[in-house]
């Protein structure tokens, strides 16, 4: 009797991970990276190949490092509510430019907006690959002492800023 | 008897090992080996070396980088794994959490093949 | 208006399909004559309907209504009639009526095969039949309506994904589903059979054709999809281990094991309630597989564009199928558990190990396919399972049943014969020996070699059963269509497994950034980016290349391979040039690039590639021709 009720149970239990399983998003991959110091770089800054930037231009405040590129489509759905953030929040708003052409990259920032204090250039994912980006656009919070705190997978907006954002940078303001 | 049998083949089968032992010194196949066995994060179910994906090559890139740096194979896997995670290995590492998955198939195995042969029907 | 009156038939046919597992399952019960006859005339009914509404959704798809939001979205008025008609089965909605239309056609179709079979088994199989269909008729008129309207009308389609405007992919999922569904009518009798508790060879006779039809038709359309993904992705992959592949793999593991367990069944009479769990585990691994695409629990290339109810809704129904019929499983079985008694060194001991590995192998690619889901439900960890993984535990498994699939039909059926083990291994010692060092000695690899040899053994003994059964090739006459299907199955693995030891052992490919003129070799092979040209055509951008392939300095084949870029979808995809052969087959595929730097061209060398689909489809043929075997139909032994 037992021997036979097995087949039975496997399926509720595998039924009731299959439902456990629905409720989680396959594609979203954790951050190995939080409360680890971000990675040291040393990348050229967008619009002046000479200029360099490294970690060190994220030191002392709290910074948004947000990873984009003029072929992300997302990218231009987010945009506008990056300008809003950099005329309204004090926060260091770092522009990674992933993958790009500095002159294509350089156009879009003309046509949409150029939010950011910063742009690191990285053409060739040296750093996206040593912060485990999977995707544009995503975006990383860093704190006074240059520590990752957060990780947002995908597009910022009200809702998400609000959220999930914002009280993880006014938790690092207060310290 | 049977296991009598075996012992040719056996040695013929390990002789070709030593033949066919690849220079572990070459930067291509090495990569290539260590490429096959990273996800290509950004797609599905690819490793690095098959996809055609533009983060996989620059991935690719960062390996053959490192192998002629000096890394060892097991190194720059572990530096890929500490960006990553457990998610790029293909293969996933035996550890605490994958116990069942590496050990079911064997012990299904073992378990009736000891059933097949030893009961007495 | 057409279109109206085909949801109303879908609505009929929900309620017609309740009426069928009303009228079957209550009038068996009863014992009413006029119930099951109702019943049968309903499920003819159901299929009518279904039948007529499919047809007049293939009817938008080539006349472009584009007043059905699901034409407007997948169809444009430029394609191809062919591809206008797999539209209909390429997206989410058409493809689950198409399910459900052969659903109802199984059903339909035992009550025109069933004539010899006993009143209340037929019925009762009938009315879970329409069971199972309501279930899926709730689902397409809940949450995935074909029929849907839009307005305003678009002027022009959005088009079908390019990927799958390919003549392959037009009739793989027909193919697929003809496999997958039929195993419901397996499910069907096999729960009939708990009702009854009776299993016997009758039973196991009359299943065995639609066991084998079924099996049959997933194997072709699994390598149908193979063929695709291969030259169409051109990622240089026959078998990815993605997880939708794998959900087709695992019922077909299953059912692999069902076919042979069956054969015992009918001629043994044993193994009856073993049978009928494998039976209702392979349907249910089909609606495991439903449930994988539809929902997209696991990233995969394949998935639909999903929708969490959808997968919540399909969940429920497994739940439901598969819980009910295991719970009659759990209580019903001992009435036919028959004490099982077998020789290990026996054909029936063969049978059973083939049964044992064959499940393992199915556990095996299960908890491969689904342990990152699991990890994620109960640790929130994220881990990958790929290729490597399925090669260590997987292939294995594999070998030892080529070993036993080999050995076990020189067997006596019931009798201890492994002294015939020995006299075996004895006589092909040695020309083992020697294909063993051959291969192990130019291939230069220990693995080769064991493959190769192990596939070679599956043939040489494949062809001694047959010399045995023929008493030494003479008399071909006696032999039934059944012992050639056995033959040529047989060998067709014994190919397939050549073809995959070939390709893991010995494929080369290579990559490089090319600029015109430059070269990359593989293998034996040099390739040479001759010219690059890039322009436009009807829907797309291209950038193609020619490439010329020579081998040790002889001229074999300029291959031309192309990027294109969509811009209606925003879709690259990439063409890949191919040189197929029976032996070394080649391709190339260009990817992004630059006349500065170069363009990133991909060369591979894969040999004996060819020979995985061949023995695929030699296997898929193979249960095909065995439908013609008499000893199915003859009415003397079923009365």
């Amino acid at each position: 009797m037992i021997r036979s009720l097995i087949p039975l149970i496997t399926l509720f239990i595998i039924s009731l991970l299959f439902a456990i399983g629905l409720t989680k998003d396959p594609s979203s991959i954790p951050s190995e990276l939080i409360n680890q110091k971000f990675p040291s770089f040393n990348l050229s800054e967008l619009y002046d190949e000479e200029s360099i930037v490294t970690e060190k231009d994220l030191l002392n405040k709290v910074s948004l490092v947000n990873v984009f590129g003029s072929w992300c489509a997302a990218c231009i759905t987010e945009h506008p509510y990056l300008m809003e953030i950099s005329k309204n929040e004090n926060i260091n708003l770092i522009g990674m430019n992933w993958r790009d052409d500095r002159a294509k990259a350089i156009d879009w920032l003309k046509y949409y907006g150029d939010p950011y204090e910063k742009i690191i250039f990285d053409d060739e994912s040296t750093l996206a690959i040593q912060l485990g980006v999977t995707g544009a656009p995503e975006s990383f919070i860093i704190d006074y002492q240059g520590q990752i705190k957060y990780k947002h997978v995908g597009v910022i907006n009200n809702k998400i800023w609000e959220k999930d954002i914002l009280p993880v940078i006014n938790g690092l303001n207060k310290i | 008897m049977r296991k009598w049998c075996l012992i040719p083949f056996m040695a013929v089968a390990l002789s070709f090992n030593a033949i066919s032992s690849v220079p572990q010194n070459d930067i291509d196949i090495r990569s290539k080996a260590i490429g096959k066995s990273l996800r290509c994060v950004v797609c599905q179910n690819q490793s690095i070396e098959d996809s055609d994906a533009p983060l996989a090559a620059d991935m690719r890139q960062l390996v053959k980088k490192r192998i002629s740096e000096g890394d060892t194979n097991d190194e720059v896997i572990n530096y890929m794994r500490n960006q990553y995670g457990d998610f790029v290995l293909l293969k996933p590492p035996f550890q605490g959490n994958t116990l069942t998955l590496w050990l079911l198939p064997f012990i299904l195995i073992a378990v009736s093949g000891a059933w097949f042969f030893k009961t007495k029907k | 208006m057409f279109e109206e009156i085909a949801h109303f038939m879908l609505i009929l046919a929900l309620y017609g399909s309740l009426a069928q597992g009303y009228f079957s399952l209550i009038g068996a019960h009863k014992n009413s004559e006029g119930m099951m006859r109702a019943g049968r005339y309903t499920a003819t009914t159901v299929f009518a309907l279904t039948f007529f509404s499919f047809m007049i959704l293939i009817l938008a798809f080539v006349e472009s209504n584009f007043s059905l939001l699901l034409v407007s979205s997948h169809s444009h008025t430029l394609k191809p009639l062919l591809y206008k008609i797999s539209g209909v089965w390429a997206n989410h909605e058409g493809s689950m009526l198409l399910w459900t239309l052969i659903l109802t056609m199984y059903g339909a179709l035992i009550v025109l095969f069933g004539k010899n079979l006993p009143l209340l088994l037929k019925s009762r199989a009938i009315g879970i039949q329409g069971i199972l269909a309501v279930g899926f008729f709730t689902f397409i008129l809940f949450t995935s309506n074909p029929f849907q309207r839009i307005n305003p009308v678009p002027v022009e389609g959005l088009g079908l994904n390019p990927l799958l405007q390919d003549p392959g992919l037009a009739i793989h999922p027909p193919i697929l589903y003809l496999g997958y569904v039929g195993f419901s009518v397996v499910f069907s009798f096999s729960v009939a059979a708990l009702i009854e508790g009776k299993v016997d060879a009758l039973w196991a006779k009359w299943l065995r054709p639609w066991v084998m039809a079924s099996w049959s038709f997933l194997t072709l359309g699994i390598t149908l999809g193979s063929i695709w993904a291969y030259y169409e992705l051109g990622w240089g992959g026959w078998w990815m281990w993605d997880p939708v592949e794998n959900v087709s793999f695992m019922p077909w593991l299953a059912g692999t094991a069902l076919l042979h367990s069956i054969m015992t069944l009918g001629t043994r009479h044993k193994l009856a309630d073993w049978t009928v769990l494998l039976g209702i585990c392979t349907f249910s691994l089909c609606l495991v597989g439903t449930f994988v695409v539809r929902s997209g629990v696991l990233v995969s290339v394949h998935s639909f564009a999903t929708d969490p109810t959808r997968g919540i809704f399909i969940l429920m129904l497994l739940i439901i199928v598969s819980g009910s019929a295991l719970s009659l499983y759990a209580f019903r079985s001992k009435n036919i558990r028959k004490h099982l008694k077998f020789e290990p060194y026996s054909r029936e001991g063969g049978l059973i190990l083939n049964n044992l590995l064959l499940v393992i192998s199915c556990i095996t690619v299960f908890i491969g396919t689904f342990y990152p889901l699991f990890i994620d439900a109960i640790y929130g960890d994220k881990i990958s399972v790929g290729k490597p993984y399925f090669d260590l535990t997987f292939t294995p498994i594999m070998l030892l049943l080529i070993l036993c699939m080999g050995t076990a039909p020189l067997l006596k059926w019931n009798k201890n014969s492994g002294g015939q083990i020995i006299s075996l291994f004895k006589k092909i010692a040695i020309p083992m020996l020697v294909i063993i060092s051959l291969t192990g000695l130019i291939g230069k690899s220990f693995w080769g070699a064991l493959g190769l040899s192990i596939a070679a053994y599956l043939a040489i003994t494949t062809l001694i059963a047959i010399k045995v059964r023929t008493k030494n090739f003479k008399s071909w006459k006696s032999l039934q269509p059944k012992t050639y299907s056995f033959a040529v199955a047989h060998l067709g693995v014994a190919i397939f497994t050549a073809g995959v030891v070939f390709m893991s052992v010995w494929s080369e490919d290579n990559i490089n950034r090319l600029k015109v003129g430059e070269k990359l070799n593989v293998a034996d092979y040099s390739f040479t980016l001759s010219s690059i040209n890039t322009g436009k055509r009807k829907n797309y951008e291209y950038l193609n290349a020619t490439i010329d392939v020579t081998k040790k300095k002889a001229f074999i084949k300029a291959l031309s391979t192309e990027q294109r870029f969509y811009p209606t979808r925003n879709i690259v995809t990439t063409e890949a040039g191919f040189h197929f052969t029976m032996g070394p087959t080649i391709f190339t595929a260009i990817s992004e690039g630059n006349s500065q730097d170069g363009w990133i061209i991909r060369a591979n060398y894969h040999p004996f590639v060819t020979w995985i689909w061949i023995g695929a489809l030699l296997m898929s043929l193979a249960g095909f021709v065995s439908l013609f075997d008499k000893s199915y139909y003859r009415k003397q032994e079923i009365l």
